[in-house]
This record gives C-alpha cells, sequence and structure tokens, in this order.
C-alpha cells in the first residue's frame, strides 16, 4: 500500500501569496514607527561637524534634548529666538528636572547610570541657553552628556 | 484562439522583494546611528560647602577662553583653532621640560607592559580648562571641543604606537583603557559664573 498515490487527490499546494501580504504589513509597520521615532521637530537642528565623533552606545537609553529657533511655520506663533524643545513640546529650562526625572523612571534601575542625554543643537545657537541646560543636568546629576555632531573626514 | 490561457503571474518572489525592502528598513534604521563627543559634566557643588581652593598648580592649567566674537584664547595668546592642537599637544606632553608647563608624574601603570620603561608612564598632570562666553556660538564651541579631544586623541595614537606597536582604534579593550590612564582627557568645563564675570 503506497500512502502517496492511492488517492487521486492531490495535496493542494499551500499559497504563498499571502506570505508577501505579511512581510508588506510589517514593512509597513517598521516604516511608520521609523517615522515615529524621529519625534515631530519642532525647532530646526542642524549640528555642527567634527571630526573626533564617537557613536552613540546605548540609543535606548538616551535621552534628546534639541535647542535651535523654531521651524519656519512655528515662527510666527513662537518668533526665532532658539527654544528647547522636549519630547514634542517647547520647555524651559525648569523644565528639564521633570523631564530628565521622567527619563529615569522608564529605565531600569539597573541601566541608570548609563543614561546619556544628547544634547542636539543648532549651529547657530549661542552659548548662553546650551549653558544653562548643562547647569540644569549638573543639578539633577545627568552628567553623562554628548554634544551631538555631525562626522567628517578631516 | 480561447483555448490558450495566459499563465497567472507567479507571485511568490513578491514575498522575497518586500523582505528585501523590510531587511533595508531595518538596517537603515539601526545603523543611522548619532555620533557626538561624550563629554562628563561635573558634578554640581554642594551649596552649603564653602568653595575649597581648588590644589591645581597654576603651570598644570591651560585656559582656552573663547569670546562671544568665537575668538580664541590658549593660555595667554590668541590664536587660531587650527593651532590649538598643536598647542594643546605641546602643553600635555611638555617635550623640553620647561618650568611653565605642567610636570608629568611617573607612575606605575596597571596593566602596561613591564617592556615599556617598566611599566612606568609618565602622565602629565595637565588640566584644560575650557571657557566660553554666553554669546559663544555653538559651532564655535564644538570646534573647539573637537581641536582638544583630537589633540588627546592623537596622543593617545602616538602612546598606543610606541608601546604596543598598534592604532589606539585596533588595541583591545584593556590595553585602551591603559592608555587611557596614560594619557587622561582632563577638560574641565568652567562654571559659567567665571563667564559672567567678564
Amino acid at each position: 500500500m503506497a500512502f502517496g498515490r492511492s488517492g487521486k487527490k492531490e495535496m493542494p499546494g499551500i499559497t504563498s501569496s499571502s506570505l508577501s501580504d505579511i512581510v508588506f504589513m510589517l514593512l509597513f509597520f517598521f516604516m511608520v514607527t521609523t517615522q515615529m521615532r524621529e519625534t515631530e521637530n519642532k525647532v530646526q537642528v542642524k549640528v555642527p561637524e567634527a571630526s573626533e565623533v564617537v557613536k552613540l552606545e546605548r540609543k535606548d537609553l538616551s535621552s534628546y534634548i534639541n535647542i535651535g529657533p523654531p521651524i519656519i511655520s512655528l515662527q510666527a506663533q513662537y518668533g526665532n529666538e532658539p527654544r528647547i524643545q522636549l519630547n514634542d513640546s517647547f520647555k524651559s529650562t525648569s523644565d528639564i528636572r521633570d523631564f530628565i526625572a521622567a527619563e529615569r523612571e522608564s529605565k531600569s534601575e539597573a541601566d541608570r547610570s548609563f543614561m546619556t542625554t544628547v544634547i542636539k543643537c543648532d549651529e547657530n545657537v549661542r552659548m548662553g541657553i546650551v549653558t544653562d541646560v548643562k547647569q540644569e543636568l549638573r543639578r539633577c546629576s545627568a552628567l553623562k552628556i554628548m554634544y551631538q555632531a555631525r562626522k567628517t573626514n578631516n | 484562439m480561447a483555448k490558450k490561457k495566459t499563465p497567472a503571474i507567479n507571485s511568490s518572489s513578491t514575498a522575497d522583494i518586500a523582505f528585501l525592502l523590510l531587511c533595508y528598513f531595518l538596517m537603515t534604521t539601526t545603523m543611522g546611528s548619532q555620533t557626538g563627543l561624550q563629554r562628563r559634566l561635573p558634578p554640581m557643588p554642594d551649596p552649603n560647602q564653602k568653595v575649597q581652593d581648588q590644589k591645581v598648580n597654576r603651570r598644570n592649567i591651560i585656559v582656552v577662553k573663547i569670546n562671544s566674537a568665537d575668538r580664541l584664547l590658549a593660555g595667554s595668546k590668541p590664536m587660531d583653532v587650527s593651532e590649538l592642537k598643536d598647542e594643546i599637544k605641546i602643553f600635555l606632553t611638555n617635550p623640553a621640560n620647561d618650568p611653565n608647563l605642567p610636570e608629568r608624574e611617573d607612575k606605575v601603570v596597571e596593566g602596561l607592559p613591564t617592556s615599556y620603561r617598566g611599566g612606568h608612564y609618565a602622565i602629565s598632570k595637565g588640566v584644560i580648562s575650557l571657557q566660553n562666553d554666553r554669546g559663544t556660538s555653538y559651532a564655535a564651541y564644538i570646534a573647539v571641543q573637537n581641536e582638544l579631544v583630537k589633540a588627546i586623541n592623537e596622543l593617545r595614537d602616538d602612546a598606543s604606537m610606541t608601546i604596543y606597536g598598534k592604532k589606539f582604534l585596533n588595541l583591545s579593550e584593556d590595553e585602551q583603557d591603559v592608555i587611557k590612564e596614560c594619557i587622561p582627557q582632563n577638560i574641565s568645563e568652567a562654571e559659567p559664573k567665571d563667564v559672567a564675570k567678564k
């Protein structure tokens, strides 16, 4: 008795046409989420260039402070003086404390000492506002910072 | 005429194409990592504690000042950003044993191969103090920071070439730590109150 040949019915092949749909769904998921992660930039930031940059080690443990003039569509409302953006809104230096505390809270206890605050600052910003931010960070003892910069080759 | 059927388009490859796209997005999102200059801020001094005299010898400090017009002053002479690196390298190595430049303390460095001066290394006590004005542009500030890091990186490269015969980046992690101990990155970012006085 040959099992395979006894019946005239053939095993229908599994249709793989739906596979592409599933993968496309995954693809769209990633496309959408990666765009979301970049948070809506409300400030224009063109980071300065530097040759001795290092890579950010733990991307998941970093919090971002954006500093720069508001984007053009928001300049009518907020003017063009450099502002600080935390998460998705404009904040002042006094809000940094809460921001850092919230960021700390969201990380596991073991990772908290590795937290890095990335200062993403426009190259035309004056240092005054950056100094204020740095002072506030020192007060919150978030001492590991990184000045974001683009890599150049010279 | 009607007997010939048009063959169905084979759709099994669409999955592969979609996978390729998926991989592309996965890769680009992780690869596009941020780069920058890493720094450690000094902890905030206790307000109840009186400011102690920093016991740093004058010869061991080089003050790098950037004013609101982005002009640079290193030590006591104005200079261009491009000259800063060599100035810092001379400051940190003190090749001529100048009494006005930082002293170098011969210390036993753990992990340093004994074939190199019996495990001793003359560690420079030099500290770079970076001061900026509130009006300094961020670009100039980063440019100066970059030059300082570049000077230190080049010194570390030189040291690892003489000790291990390899570039600093090609060393193992332990060896890198040894070199880092030999040539520390002592950059102090001054208190802003010093800045306000100007």
